[in-house]
Order: C-alpha cells, then structure tokens, then sequence
C-alpha cells in the first residue's frame, strides 16, 4: 500500500475539522459538519466540494477529434469550442474503462476528466489506443479542481469572478483568467443541482476555496464531502464507477444508451454494444426504495421469491426524501415499475419496490 | 467539546452505562455518535433476548455505514427504546438521555467493575484517535 496522497486544499479540510477517509488513493474529507446538513446545503443553497483528486489529460493534435471519436462512445463530432459531453471509454467487448467528460478548448485540443481511481489505467488506454498521433499529456497534478453546487451557485462563482455566469448553459464552459492565472469553469456537476466545477493551477487552489469560503458566507456556503457526493448523485441516479459502471456491466445496462452513438461510425465497442442491444437487454439496473426499515447497501442478493434476481449496486438513505434507496443490478424478466422485490441485508430479507429514477426530481 | 458524564460507565467499544437497582441502561458514547455520523437507521434486538460480554446485539446504520453494538455487560433485555426505531437521529441529538438503546437486567455485577469511569474513558478516546 503506497502512501495516501493529499490534495493542495489538504489543510483547509483539517482546519474545518473534515473526517478524512482513504478513497482512491487520497486523503480526502468524507465529511465536515454532517452528511444530511451538507446534502440539504446543496439542494437548498451552496456547497463546495474538494475534487481536486480527479484526473485532467489534454488531448492534442490535428487528428484529435477523429482519435477521440474512435475512443469514446458520444458524437465528438457535436462539440463545438466551449462545450463539455459526458461519454465513455469502453473495451472492445463494451465493457466500460472509465466514464468523463470531454471537453472542447478548440478543434484540435481537448480537455478529459477522469475518475482518479481510474486515471493510470485510463492513460495506459489511452495511449495504447492512439494510432492518430495524438499528444496526451497528464496534467492532473498541475491543477487543483473544485465543485461549486446548488441553486446559489451561480450568484457565488459571479461573485468570485465578478463576472456575469448567467449565460454559460450547462455543460458549456469558459476560460477567465483567476487572479492572473488561467482557469476552467464548467457548468456541470454530480449532484442534480444548478453548478460549476471550476480547476484552477494548484498554487490558485487555496486561495480560491478561501474565496468560495469567504464570498459564499452570503449564499450560505457549505463545505461538503464525499459522504453526500455519494447522497446527492444517488438521488437522481446518476451512476458511479465501479458501481452501476464497470468492466463487468454493459453500460446499456446502466441505460447509458444516451451516451452510445451507435450510428456515428467505428467506435472501440460499437460491435459488442450493437450486438447487445440487437439481442436485447438480459439485465438492467434499477431503482428502488425499502418499504421496511434498513439500507439496501451495494453487494445485497435481490430476491423474488427463493429466486436470486440480481444484487444491489448502491444504496443509502436519501436525506432529500427521508427514504432508503437505491440502484439494483436485476434480470430484465422483472424489470416492473411497482414490481415487489426482496433484498437480503445481512441475512434477513427485507421488502422493496422497483421504481422509476430519478428518486429525487427539483420541484 | 465532547461530553462524558461522571455517572456513567464505558466500554472500549464506546458504549455507556447507568446502573439503576438491578437494571442497567446501555446507549452509545458522544464520540461513538461523532465517528458514526448521522444515524438513519437502527435494528433493535427484542425484549427477553439475551446476550454475554461482546455479543453484538444491535445494529446501528448511520448514511456511510454500518456497526454493531457490543454488549458491555452479560444479560437479559427488559426493554427497548422504540423511539429510536421511528427516528434514530435522537441518538446524535441526546445520546445519554431519549437517545438510549436497552435496559437489560445483569446478575453479574461484578462485570462493571471492568469498565471505565468517565476520566479513564477520556484518556482512552485521547489515545485512540
């Protein structure tokens, strides 16, 4: 086990008292003041979240757009300069690599962020795949990356840049210049709120969340970690890697078809995927709540009857509907919105019901 | 600062005791509710269960995770707090007073003496964490 690693806002999180917990690597807060108090500060106001562990490449070169249309799943043809895509990195048999988002600097540049438990075998990828002669350069540790997220967002990152963000719509993004240095300000999130995911270079990072820290005391500004990231983007079913994605589940499965652009040409894994939706879907992942007492946590057997139908991906307990929910893994064959199922939590079966997603939608 | 009344004893496995008569009531210490987070969810064992020193005879889920309630004392449960089953954030909110989990009636006593006053349980949590 190598050394934890900590990111350049490591000290911010101790003198907030942050529990800080082992996760992909890092060092990273799980949570400051309380899991429920920060999910409610984000669907209600502002949080801010430490991201700095996630990965950046800059893809490069002529050849770049066709390189990354051939590696990914979504149309990099439909990025224009300025705009971000959610896609995928599968393998030749449509299993995912990772999930990021792609986003477009100019024609021949491109910015990926990846999950940081991924980011070596992601570059490894990356570059065995590239046969266009791109450039992939690894910048993840020149620059530090914060979540800026709730409905006050947008009236803080103005703030802190004194500037109008109104017009950046979602999944756009800008460059403006933070305190002479350059930045990135993307209006996209994983938490189902109106927000941002600024990166700055790490020398800007302390001064920056001391900013969003400072300024946001009018927005009502709450530090928050991993705890309700996970809370947050479970309730309106935003899927996780190693969870609902993975080299083990077809992302169909995850009814990421939106992000799979069968019709756009050669992709690596369009055959297998094609294949898969033109056999049809044999499993598919769902929600569901516990109409009994308990958390259905990832890994629980889901039941119909004495028959194992699947396993739950990720469950809690969602602060914003006072209910224990969750992500299951389940045959398609019971595949029913209101269908009954059963999980078994430690040994004891308890009772749910299969629902639509998202759990939890803004009024 | 955390809170550790002079009246109660503790157990290494962060639970409190209050002895009344032949009745003893057992809840989870300030720093237990601290390192848990908020509690969401309690499974409660039933009246007449019983349970010897160690046994885990209670679970307590909190939004990140899951953990067992040690049982600090040999004996047979009187009583459970139903309260805590509708709503568990009681015991983040009053975790010596309507935040307890049983009562259990022990006849051997002589089990408390292993356990820790409150200044001995302060010194323990220090080097702990």
């Amino acid at each position: 086990m190598s050394k934890l690693r900590k990111t350049p806002l490591y000290e911010e999180h101790k003198k907030l008292k942050a529990r800080l917990v082992p996760f992909a690597g890092w060092e990273m807060p799980v949570q400051y003041s309380g899991v429920i108090q920060e999910h409610e500060a984000v669907r209600t106001k502002v949080g801010v979240f430490d991201v700095s562990h996630m990965g950046e490449f800059f893809i490069s070169g002529k050849r770049a757009e066709e390189y990354l249309n051939r590696v990914t799943t979504n149309n990099v043809t439909k990025l224009e300069d300025g705009t971000c895509q959610y896609t995928l990195l599968c393998y030749e048999n449509g299993t995912v690599v990772d999930d990021l988002i792609l986003s477009r600097v100019s024609p021949t540049e491109y910015i990926a962020v990846v999950n940081a438990a991924n980011l070596q075998k992601d570059l490894k990828w990356l570059m065995d795949q590239n046969k266009e002669g791109v450039e992939i350069i690894d910048r993840s540790d020149e620059f530090a990356m914060l979540a800026i997220q709730g409905p006050n967002s947008e009236k803080l990152v103005s703030k802190i840049y004194n500037s109008d963000f109104s017009s950046l719509k979602y999944y756009n993004f800008s460059q403006p210049e933070y305190h002479g240095a350059p930045s990135y300000v993307m209006r996209t999130g994983y938490t189902g709120e109106s927000g941002f995911e600024v990166m700055v270079p790490v020398s800007k990072a302390c001064e920056l969340w001391q900013d969003v820290m400072t300024l946001g005391q009018e927005f009502g500004i709450q530090p928050v970690g991993l705890g309700a990231r996970d809370t947050l983007r479970l309730e309106v079913a935003y899927s996780l890697y190693g969870h609902e994605i993975s080299d083990q589940i077809c992302p169909l499965e995850a009814s990421l078809g939106w992000v799979i652009k069968l019709k756009k040409g050669d992709f690596i894994g369009r055959e297998a995927l094609q294949k898969v939706k033109d056999e049809g879907l044999k499993r598919k992942v769902v929600g569901f709540e516990l109409t009994e007492p308990g958390i259905g946590r990832d890994g629980c057997d889901v039941y119909v009857g004495d028959q194992k139908i699947g396993y739950v991906t990720s469950g809690t307990f969602s602060p914003s509907l006072k209910k224990s929910i969750g992500l299951a893994l389940i045959d398609i064959s019971h595949v029913e919105i209101d269908k009954e199922i059963e999980l078994d939590i430690r040994g004891r079966r308890k009772k749910a019901i299969i629902v639509k997603t998202p759990f939890y939608k803004k009024m | 600062m955390a809170n550790y009344p002079s009246e109660l004893k503790y157990s290494k496995e962060h639970e409190w005791l209050k002895t009344e008569g032949e009745t003893i009531t057992i809840g989870i210490s300030e720093y237990a509710t601290e390192q848990l987070g908020d509690i969401v969810h309690v499974e409660l064992p039933q009246p007449g269960d019983e349970f010897g020193v160690g046994d885990a005879f209670c679970v307590v889920e909190s939004v990140k995770s899951v953990s067992d309630i040690y049982m600090p004392v040999t004996g047979k449960i009187t009583e459970v707090n139903e309260l805590i089953s509708d709503n568990p954030g009681i015991i983040n909110d009053d975790c010596y007073g309507e935040g307890w989990i049983i009562k259990v009636a022990t006849e051997n006593k002589s089990e408390l003496e292993k356990l820790m006053a409150s200044d001995a349980y302060e010194a323990f949590i220090a080097e702990e964490s």
